[in-house]
């Protein structure tokens, strides 16, 4: 099932339907940051040049997945809608060097008061690799993350380039309430909980950022390809800064 | 004008076509279970084809109407009545002011659409009406409807007004007027207690063992009572891996079909996530998305595989079948 375009020494991209409404474009099988220039350089493409018929799209790690309506595409019907997308996406120059690098800008910091009422879990993955809370909080402020998609809720980001060291593994039983702006932990991934839902990632610390605003023209704050850092905060300087967010 | 929630039902949202353009965002469409009884409920009131209407789930809701109203109710038979008498779907209704709509024991299908001409004054988020629960955004409030909420109509459209005045010539009974036409049978989803949904396979299909794949197309699943409109969880013989395989997460949709390491598939509706890290085994063809969100919750659903031009066939059919009716609707008005 499914083509695929092989250009010299680009690594091939497959295509296969996701239904009769969608197809996924495939750009490997392993989360890297060269997959994921691909990824984001054919959506800045797409943005560019929307074909007719172009619902809309969901970038993820490997794939790109690309909605589009069968009726429109397909002109009323006087083609195969199959065709017709594919014959689109044959046009895309998916390996153009991805426009300018998103690395080069700063990154986007994300305030976190860690550990306490905010961070239940701080300790317990302390504990577990035999560190203390504030190694935990210096290896988590260190690196500076990559957003590779925005999936799970509204905003939330899947984030990249975390420090093995720190890894944990997902809690046995998710908890049933995680509030809004917790920072958690699962396996090698870390990311920011934008509303409160179920969860069952380790929490180390809470943002008093706004993750998600309907109310917003982007109302996730941040977008795959953003470079994200955090910083550790007071809980003083947690309060000033949830008040000054929540105030308009 | 405004009508008056007096019992909310199961389950009864505002609901529009969906909110389409932030999935990349993490933000899912919501929007209809069966989007085609939508669609129609607002052609039949003189509404774009796209606007909010009630969504109301298996046990339906009060409503009191304050005012003269043109509705429709399609969808699922959840036994609607008007003012205590039995009121007929899929058609053009004209009530009065101090009306109450009701609906009484589920017949067929789950799920019924109540359009009013004119639809409702509400904030628009993110371009739609469409309520989302989990996040609180829009439709009313964010949230479900509940007893003692008004809504606010602002009255007819253009095309609904020539209806109402169509129907005042009709006599009235009960405090309601409906038309003798009606949206031809052939033209309308199928509603069965025992449903086949067409589905092509996943992506991830191959992965299965072969003994699951038959039993994938050959068993009868069970929607058990755990489902909502994020997705239904059906029950049969565990579909199991070749072998272990973990998955990298991708978009999902409405009508795929993932199947969590313990071999339950879940069929994802309108409130379905964005992406997922569960194997799709399969993908519900978009013309039979109407079947499969009236499948009542106890009751049955099978599989049968299609080919892709097969659902694109079956797709445009449907969207022939909508520009059909949305002519014959225009032409009743005029004559």
């Amino acid at each position: 099932m499914g083509n695929s375009l092989e250009p010299g020494n680009i690594p091939a991209v497959n295509f296969y339907p996701l239904g009769d409404a969608a197809i996924i474009l495939e750009f490997g099988d392993h989360i890297n940051r060269l997959t994921h220039q691909h990824i984001q350089a054919t959506t800045e493409f797409l943005d560019q040049h929307p074909f007719p018929g172009l619902v809309e799209y969901v970038p993820a790690f490997t794939t790109l997945t690309i909605f589009y309506d069968p009726w429109i595409v397909s002109q009323r019907g006087s083609r195969n809608p199959y065709d017709a997308v594919m014959a689109y996406l044959a046009e895309m120059p998916y390996f153009e060097e991805s426009s300018p690098e998103k690395s080069e800008l700063k990154a986007i910091e994300i305030p976190v008061c860690y550990g306490g009422k905010f961070g239940p879990d701080l300790l317990y993955v302390a504990n577990l690799h035999g560190l203390k809370p504030k190694d935990i909080i210096k290896l988590h402020t260190q690196t500076t993350y990559l957003v590779y998609m925005i999936g799970f809720a509204p905003g939330f980001p899947f984030l990249g380039g975390m420090n093995p060291a720190i890894a944990a593994p997902r809690k046995d039983k998710p908890r049933p309430r995680v509030p809004a702006g917790s920072v958690g932990i699962a396996g090698k991934q870390t990311g920011v909980y934008p509303i409160q839902t179920p969860g069952g990632w380790q929490l180390i610390g809470q943002t008093p950022l706004l993750l998600f605003n309907p109310h917003r023209d982007r109302p996730s704050l941040l977008q795959p390809g953003d470079q994200v850092q955090f910083v550790a905060i007071t809980e003083k300087q947690f309060t000033k800064k949830k008040e000054a967010t929540h105030e308009h | 004008m405004s009508i008056k929630i007096m019992g909310s039902g199961l389950l009864t949202t505002i609901q529009d076509a969906g909110r389409f353009g932030y999935r990349k965002e993490g933000i899912i469409v919501s929007g209809p279970m069966d989007a085609v009884a939508l669609r129609i409920a607002n052609l039949l009131v003189g509404n774009e084809e796209r606007a909010a209407a009630l969504e109301t789930t298996f046990l339906g809701p009060k409503i009191y109407f304050e005012a003269d109203h043109l509705l429709a109710i399609t969808g699922g038979d959840l036994t609607p009545m008007l003012n205590g008498e039995k009121v007929k779907m899929w058609r053009p209704i004209r009530v009065s002011a101090g009306s109450l709509l009701q609906f009484s024991a589920p017949k067929q299908g789950s799920r019924a659409y109540v359009a009013i001409s004119g639809s409702f004054t509400l904030p628009k988020v993110l371009g739609s009406y469409a309520t989302f629960l989990r996040a609180n955004i829009g439709g009313f409030q964010g949230r479900a409807l509940q007893v003692g909420d008004e809504l606010i109509c602002p009255g007819a459209t253009s095309v609904g007004e020539q209806m109402l005045q169509n129907l005042a010539y009709k006599p009235s009974i009960g405090g309601f007027g409906q038309t003798s036409w009606t949206i031809p049978p052939r033209l309308l989803p199928a509603l069965q207690t025992r449903s086949t949904v067409r589905v092509l396979k996943g992506p991830e299909y191959a992965w299965f063992t072969q003994a699951s794949q038959e039993a994938f197309w050959n068993q009868e699943f069970i929607v058990t009572t755990d489902s909502d409109r994020m997705g239904y969880r059906l029950q049969g013989e565990p579909l199991r891996l070749q072998e272990p395989q973990e998955m990298i997460s991708s978009a999902v949709a409405f009508g795929t079909i993932q199947v969590p390491p313990e071999g339950h598939p879940i069929a994802l509706l309108a409130d379905h996530q964005t992406t997922g890290g569960y194997p799709r085994i399969g993908q519900v063809i978009t013309a039979d998305f109407s079947t499969l969100a009236q499948v009542p919750m106890g009751q049955k659903i099978c599989f049968r595989e299609v080919t892709l031009p097969e659902a694109h066939f079956l797709y445009i059919q449907q969207e022939q079948q909508m520009q059909a009716i949305k002519q014959a609707i225009g032409y009743k008005v005029r004559f």
